[in-house]
């Protein structure tokens, strides 16, 4: 077989099983799982071996035309390089990882056979985005991804959050769509054709007209996709998901497509300074109020999500500074170990019967009872806060380094302004990463108080992936940086030592801080009693983070924050505690600026149609309604008035006969 | 004479009788009315017969057969007429014609009155 | 206009233009006077106006038997008015029919019917007005066309009698024979429909009072046997046809 049928056959084999699992699910459930799993490990597979066959080398195109659509073809076409090839076996590795991960965390889910059919589409998608040359075919994937997210973000559908979460989702990413859409036309209207090897010729010979309206257009989407300040309000919410879920759209799949897309299309951005500042100041606001919401935040999975925003925000970072090799090496070392990180949250939330921090930090011994998650949960927490030799590291340094580079102006078509901009918030985000990160380890793994919970131990199926996926966010980094600039644009990712010893020494820092303010508040853990578990301990995974989830509001009083003295984000964070938890108060602004004048105009709209419309209709009825009483009260059933009407009208016609005849 | 004085009063008791039969409230002074009508048609055709056996040597007395035809009939009707109401006056216990409204909009045909009128009715069959 | 004029004529008042109408008059019917009413034209006014008077109590007086009473005045005058018109035998006819069965059988339904003797308040119904209205309208429009249209007839009694018994069996009997025997079988199906309607049902007794209207007028409830002699005299009336 010829590299492009097993490119063709990547996002094929998911997308058959998600429609024979929808097929199957309830005619022959033995067939549920390895349906699910069997074909996105062929992916995997396929995936690996376009990936060998590219090697780094020219791209390989194939396009065809289905049918001719007018001035502007639209083509079923591949485009596979080096950023393609090794996104698609990220996505293949963590779509196998959590749909394993899956069977043990849903073992008796009900809705199990839907849920993997609609993982397996969403893999399907994100394969479709990668290796698709065409921008509309690209879209296709996009959009399927975007309803996908809506129907996994709400599988709990029986809570009122993960309703609420899934249709925010939903509505907030096709707010970024619409422009999107428009952007994307205008793009192709510009360079004549929606295949991006020649949109990028296109771009490359000058022959943009608008660039920075399209860029802007575009970006708009990328927020949306890829939860960018002001768009990221979703993801937070979409922790009502089930722990794969968030996962998979977190780590390899939903989120990664926007940066994907822009770093695909980057000359496109660089055609505009304004773009790509646009782009730097976007990233740096969503570094920054990430950390700082993530370090108040009282869900663990939140927190993570949290964390998602800021470490995305790191990579359009690197794309604002012209350097998509280094956006794209982030994206793979993070797709890892986020993925990590989600899927060990989500055994530990099963072993602790709460999603809760707080509870979490009054627990004693919850290590020991699930040291497989302990271990590998280290480990990802090592890498995402960038700490020397783990992949984060690497990644993140070549992140800062292209900034750096920047900054000092020996990048062209970028403007320094923006590296200035990246650089100086990313070592500030690198400082809040370690220290919510040490905030994480130490609450759900140093608490004091009543010993943890025993449920037996976690299955198989969960803890292997674990450990599969520690051994990427372990070495990835340290193994990769050397022979990445070959796949990508041929820029260096080895770390510079002034970005190396300032990103290290900040996040040093902020772990030593968090510890101190740790030390301090701990002792006031145990004098105040705090938490909840769920009511059913010994179920499997889905059901305990459902229960959890369910019950953090009427616990604690909010999804988000937990009223605990002794967490050591509120020392650290000081005032600014109340309005990170609430992730600065922006679901409060866009109740005031979208929600409230949309739901204004739905009522008036209301009393429009109640009141003025009706008013006319019921008018309309009133006077046949009039003439129908009126002759209804003629037929009284007298007799004799019948018999005077009718003589009266005899009469009248004789007088008129007559006067007639005789002419008068 | 002036064939006028007939028609005129021929005219004058047909409106008085067409007055009864629209104003009157029992069944038998409607057929007394209706009896007056007759009459007046009947003067009519007697006057006119009259008239043109003489004018016009019309010999048949069409005019006065009729009227003899119209008597009959006339009695004929009073009889069933009669009857009828004998036998709406022993089903409703009146013979008042502006309570037999059974064809009016809205009509309650099991009323508490109609099943007194019935029970009366039966007493006094 | 002319049909004022004939209004006013029909009234027999002498107006301003009377003299003109006179004059056209005696030139249309060359003996005749307008104004000169003979002595028949005068005793059929008189008795003509004693005729309407009498039946204008009889619509509009309160005793139901009265009302009879005075339609037997009425119907007197107007024997006497055919007899004015030289109808003699329409006029016994008259005498016979109507004061004799007629007002009798009347009179006999008010018995029947338990109407009250003496002055009842509601013998007129709500839509008086109305009748009135309507009554007098149609008055107007036939006295009118009347008028206007006989205004210059006269009708010749002298000579023989237009309606002597001779004259009237004559025509009656040759001309009209068909027609009168046709009339006996009227007649003969009056009388029966009559018996029939006026019988009390013998069903009407078993039954609950709730059923007894449909049981006497509704057709579906009624014996057999009630039906027979209606078919039974069914062939005698076609003879009698014949």
């Amino acid at each position: 077989m010829t590299t492009t049928t097993l490119a063709v056959l990547v996002p094929l084999l998911p997308f058959l099983a998600a429609v024979a699992g929808l097929l199957l699910g309830r005619t022959a459930p033995g067939f549920v799982r390895p349906l699910a799993v069997v074909p996105t490990l062929a992916a995997l597979a396929l995936a690996a071996t376009v990936a060998a066959d590219q090697g780094g080398g020219t791209a390989i195109d194939s396009a065809t035309e289905l049918t001719p659509t007018g001035s502007i073809p639209i083509e079923l076409s591949l485009h596979i390089d080096g950023f393609a090839a090794l996104v698609a076996v990220l996505v293949g590795v963590v779509a196998t990882c959590v749909q394993i991960y899956s069977t043990g965390y849903l073992r008796d889910d009900p809705r199990y056979p839907s849920y993997a059919a609609l993982v397996s589409l969403f893999t399907s998608a994100m394969f479709l985005v990668v290796y698709s040359g065409d921008l509309i075919v690209l879209l296709v994937g996009w959009e399927v991804m975007g309803i996908c997210s809506y129907f996994l973000v709400g599988h709990y559908w029986e809570t009122p959050e993960a309703r609420a979460a899934s249709i925010k989702a939903f509505l907030v990413t096709k707010l970024g769509d619409v422009p999107f859409l428009i952007g994307l036309f205008a793009l192709a209207t510009d360079a004549g054709s929606f295949e991006i090897t020649r949109v990028l010729g296109t771009v490359a010979s000058g022959g943009l007209d608008h660039p920075t309206l399209i860029a802007l257009l575009l970006l708009a989407g990328v927020a949306g996709k890829s939860a960018q300040f002001p768009l990221h309000t979703w993801l937070p919410d979409a922790m009502a998901g089930p722990t794969p879920v968030s996962a998979l759209i977190h780590a390899a799949t939903m989120v990664a497509a926007g940066v994907y897309f822009v770093a695909r299309l980057l000359p496109v951005f660089q055609a505009s300074s304004a773009a790509m500042v646009v782009l730097a100041l976007m990233a740096a606001i969503t570094m920054v109020g990430s950390g700082l919401a993530a370090l108040a935040q009282d869900d663990i999975k939140r927190v993570l999500a949290y964390s998602t925003i800021g470490q995305l925000g790191y990579m359009t970072g690197a794309l604002a500074v012209g350097d998509r090799g280094a956006a794209v090496f982030h994206l793979l070392s993070h797709g890892a170990f986020k993925a990590l990180l989600f899927l060990a949250a989500g055994v530990i939330i099963h072993a602790a019967g709460t999603n809760s921090l707080a509870a979490m930090s009054r627990m004693s011994g919850l290590r020991d009872r699930v040291p497989d998650a302990y271990w590998t949960m280290t480990v990802a927490l090592l890498a995402l806060a960038a700490i020397p030799p783990f992949s984060g590291f690497f990644s993140k340094e070549s992140v800062l380094g292209a900034a750096e580079h920047t900054a000092t102006g020996h990048t062209e078509h970028v403007p320094g302004g923006a590296g200035w901009i990246v650089l100086v918030s990313g070592l500030l985000t690198a400082l809040l990463t370690a220290a919510y990160a040490t905030r994480l380890w130490l609450l759900a793994f140093r608490g004091r108080g009543a010993e943890a919970p025993d449920h037996g131990r976690q299955p198989l199926s969960m803890t292997v992936v674990l450990w599969a996926l520690a051994v990427p966010s372990l070495g990835f980094g340290g193994l990769a940086y050397r022979s990445l600039p070959d796949w990508f644009d041929g820029h260096d990712l080895t770390p510079t030592l002034t970005t190396s010893v300032l990103g290290t020494g900040v996040a040093l820092v902020g772990g030593i801080l968090t510890y101190g303010a740790w030390r301090h508040t701990t002792a006031l853990a145990a004098g105040i009693p705090l938490g909840a578990v769920a009511a059913h301990p010994e179920a499997d995974g889905g059901l305990v983070e459902e229960e959890a989830i369910a019950s953090h509001e009427p616990a604690y009083g909010d999804v988000a924050y937990a009223p605990d003295p002794a967490d050591p984000g509120r020392l650290l964070l000081g005032p600014l505690h109340r309005h990170a938890a609430v992730g600065f108060h922006l679901d409060a602004v866009y109740t005031v600026l979208f929600v409230r004048p949309v739901q204004a105009g739905a009522s008036l709209v209301r009393f429009l149609d109640r009141e003025v419309v009706d008013t006319y209709v019921r008018g309309a009825a009133a006077l046949p309604r009039l003439f129908g009483a009126a002759v209804r009260r003629a037929q009284t059933g007298n007799v004799q008035t019948y018999v005077s009407a009718l003589l009266a009208g005899t009469v009248v016609l004789a007088v008129a006969v007559v006067l007639v005849a005789t002419g008068a | 004479m002036h064939l006028a004085y007939p028609a005129v009063l021929s005219a004058l008791l047909f409106s008085t009788g067409l007055y009864g039969v629209l104003a009157r409230r029992n069944a038998i002074l409607v057929l007394m009315s209706v009896e007056l009508m007759l009459n007046a048609v009947n003067l009519n055709l007697v006057a006119f017969d009259v008239w043109l056996s003489k004018a016009a040597r019309e010999t048949l007395h069409s005019g006065q057969a009729l009227t003899l035809f119209t008597i009959a009939i006339a009695a004929a009707e009073i009889g069933i007429g009669l009857a009828i109401v004998l036998a709406v006056y022993r089903n409703r216990g009146t013979s008042d014609i502006d309570k037999l409204r059974d064809t009016a909009e809205g009509h309650e045909s099991d009323g508490p009155g109609d099943a007194t009128a019935a029970e009366k009715a039966e007493a006094t069959a | 206009m002319i049909l004022a004029a004939a209004a006013s004529t029909a009234l027999a008042t002498p107006t301003a233009d009377a003299a003109h109408r006179a004059l056209t008059a005696t030139a249309a019917g060359a003996t005749h006077g307008f104004l000169s009413p003979t002595g028949v034209e005068i005793a059929f006014l008189l008795v003509g106006l004693v005729s309407f008077g009498a039946a204008l109590v009889t619509v509009t007086t309160r005793q139901l038997v009265h009302a009879a009473l005075w339609l037997v005045v009425t119907l007197g005058g107007l024997a006497v008015e055919y007899l004015l018109l030289t109808a003699e035998f329409i006029a016994w006819v008259q005498v016979l029919i109507y004061v004799g069965s007629v007002v009798v059988l009347l009179l006999f339904g008010l018995m029947l019917t338990k109407a009250p003797i003496g002055r009842s308040p509601d013998a007129d119904s709500g839509n008086r007005w109305a009748a009135l209205t309507v009554a007098v309208a149609a008055a107007a429009a036939l006295v009118w066309v009347v008028v206007d249209a006989f205004r210059t007839t006269w009708i010749d009694l002298g000579g023989a009698a237009a309606g002597s018994t001779k004259v009237t069996g004559e025509s009656l009997f040759q001309n009209w024979v068909l027609p009168f025997e046709a009339l006996s079988v009227l007649l003969l199906a009056a009388l029966v429909g009559a018996i029939v309607l006026s019988r009390k049902a013998k069903a009407e007794t078993s039954p609950p009072p709730v059923n007894s209207r449909a049981g006497t007028g509704g057709s579906p409830s009624v014996p057999d046997s009630r039906n027979h002699p209606i078919e039974g005299k069914s062939p005698a009336e076609q003879e009698g046809a014949r």
